[in-house]
């Protein structure tokens, strides 16, 4: 296994400040550190509330963290780099499967799917027919695919979600509970999808809270409660 | 290589009182940077003094053209700034009728940029025009009807087609899709994000909707009382808002 990781962050801390709430400051995590490296998955564990979904946000950069690296192996460092880096690492180093599908309303779900393979140079004729692969491989029937994924149920949707995150060859996938309402059929798919990257060196960091999916994905757990802010501790 | 716009604490002042001040701002080809606030934040001030359509600014503003050249557009002359709008920029106006002829054809709409531009031949305009009706979703037999008898969604695609149709490399937007109805308003943002990414297009976009934002843009500035509170990743700024402002903007849409 190649020893150079991926994705290294150390020295983490992250606050929400609440100015509604009278300024409120909520802190989430302090000091926080952990690596993935190529060809692993590294699953954040803890409670509910622990702030792994945040873990997730700081790599991908929607949140900001108030201090700390997180060093991408292409050398960018998202937590202090500018917007254009930020966006170039996401097309070309970091994929990101969130909860819940968010595209433009009346696009269909084979070009929603397709897009991301577009925007990174494929001809358009073999990102429809990768994009038509892996929706069958989803189950997401042929009849559904001109249509605009706002009509499907909410299975289908996240099924289209994973289709369109898991498609583009990156060196890094984020992944936001995937599997969370799916069928075990399409778990198992999804699980497949998740070794088969594994296998061509992608590394990978999940949130995964069915005991199952989790032993069948997981090299690596981490912990996030160890990097709880102490009560009382100046933020 | 250097912003196609590289803006720095411009300004524009409306007798003593500050439209918009201080801001500061790159923008590179391919980027749609959008300018968010509500009525009265200075969002429409910025927009019109970034495109010179309002009178002497503060600040610099320098734009690189297609030559290559960096200038500064407070020191140029109105005929060189008129020069841009017929061949390098693009306006796009909340309500249609703006930026249309609108007792003109919608063929006539999108040919008249070209013939400013020097075309000449009848059956090329109009064959310009045909592709530019179809690609705005216009279907071509209304080639030859006035946007008098356009629906509202129909009239801002012509608009959109007539703004493109030169091959500008920067755009600007003022509400582009506010006066429309919802439905209407996802189909023309689905537009003007291929039309974007096609045309390697950069735009700036002011809207008081954050959805239209998070949809279309790479980056946000938040403005209130003429300044910038707050800008950076769309995304960052709308999931992770730090500004007090910020944070009263998002928790203000109505989750559907």
């Amino acid at each position: 296994m190649n020893r150079t990781p991926i994705l290294a962050v150390s020295g983490i801390d992250k606050t929400f400040t609440m100015h509604l709430q009278g300024g409120q400051r909520l802190a989430v995590l302090s000091d926080l550190a952990f690596e993935v490296f190529p060809g692993e998955c590294v699953v954040l564990g803890g409670p509910s509330g622990a702030g792994k979904s945040t873990i997730l946000k700081l790599v991908h950069g929607n949140y900001a963290a108030d201090r700390g690296r997180i060093l991408l192996g292409s050398g960018v460092d998202v937590a202090t780099a500018d917007p254009r880096a930020v966006l170039a690492a996401r097309r070309d180093t970091m994929g990101y499967v969130s909860q819940f599908l968010r595209c433009v309303p009346r696009v269909p779900a084979l070009q929603v799917v397709a897009e991301p393979l577009v925007e990174r140079g494929v001809p358009h004729d073999e990102a429809r027919e990768r994009a038509a692969a892996v929706l069958t491989r989803l189950s997401i029937p042929q009849r559904l695919w001109a249509l605009p994924p706002a009509t499907f149920s909410g299975g289908e949707q996240q099924r289209v979600n994973i289709a369109r995150g898991f498609l583009p060859d990156l060196p890094l996938l984020l992944l936001d509970e995937p599997t969370a309402s799916l069928d075990s059929r399409n778990r198992d798919a999804v699980i497949a999808l998740i070794h088969e990257k594994r296998s061509r060196g992608v590394g990978m960091l999940g949130i995964f809270h069915d005991p199952a999916v989790r032993d069948a994905v997981a090299d690596r757990i981490v912990d996030v409660e160890a990097f709880a802010p102490r009560a009382g501790a100046a933020a | 290589m250097t912003p196609l716009l590289q803006v720095r604490g411009a300004g524009h002042r409306y007798g003593l009182r500050h439209g918009c001040r201080d801001v500061d701002l790159d923008l590179w080809p391919g980027e749609v940077l959008a300018v968010v606030g509500e009525s009265g934040s200075g969002k429409s001030t910025l927009l019109g003094t970034l495109s010179q359509r309002l009178g002497p600014s503060e600040g610099s503003i320098r734009y690189r053209m297609a030559d290559g050249r960096v200038i500064d557009l407070g020191e140029e002359s109105e005929a060189a700034v008129r020069r841009l709008w017929r061949s390098e920029w693009g306006f796009v106006h909340q309500d249609p009728a703006d930026g249309l002829r609108m007792h003109v054809s919608a063929g006539g709409n999108v040919g008249e940029p070209l013939m400013a531009n020097g075309w000449r031949h009848y059956g090329r305009i109009r064959e310009a025009a045909a592709g530019w009706l179809e690609r705005v979703e216009i279907p071509a037999d209304r080639i030859d009807d006035h946007p008098t008898t356009f629906s509202g969604g129909m009239r801002q695609r012509l608009q959109i087609a007539r703004n493109l149709v030169v091959s500008p490399r920067l755009v600007f937007m003022d509400e582009p899709t506010s006066g429309l109805d919802v439905s209407v308003q996802a189909r023309l943002l689905d537009l003007i994000r291929g039309l974007v990414f096609d045309l390697g297009l950069a735009v700036v976009v002011v809207t008081h909707d954050l959805a239209v934002a998070r949809l279309v843009s790479h980056r946000t500035l938040v403005m209130k009382d003429g300044r910038v509170v707050e800008s950076g990743l769309t995304d960052r700024v709308l999931d992770d808002p730090h500004a007090a402002y910020t944070q009263l903007l998002v928790s203000s849409v109505l989750q559907g």
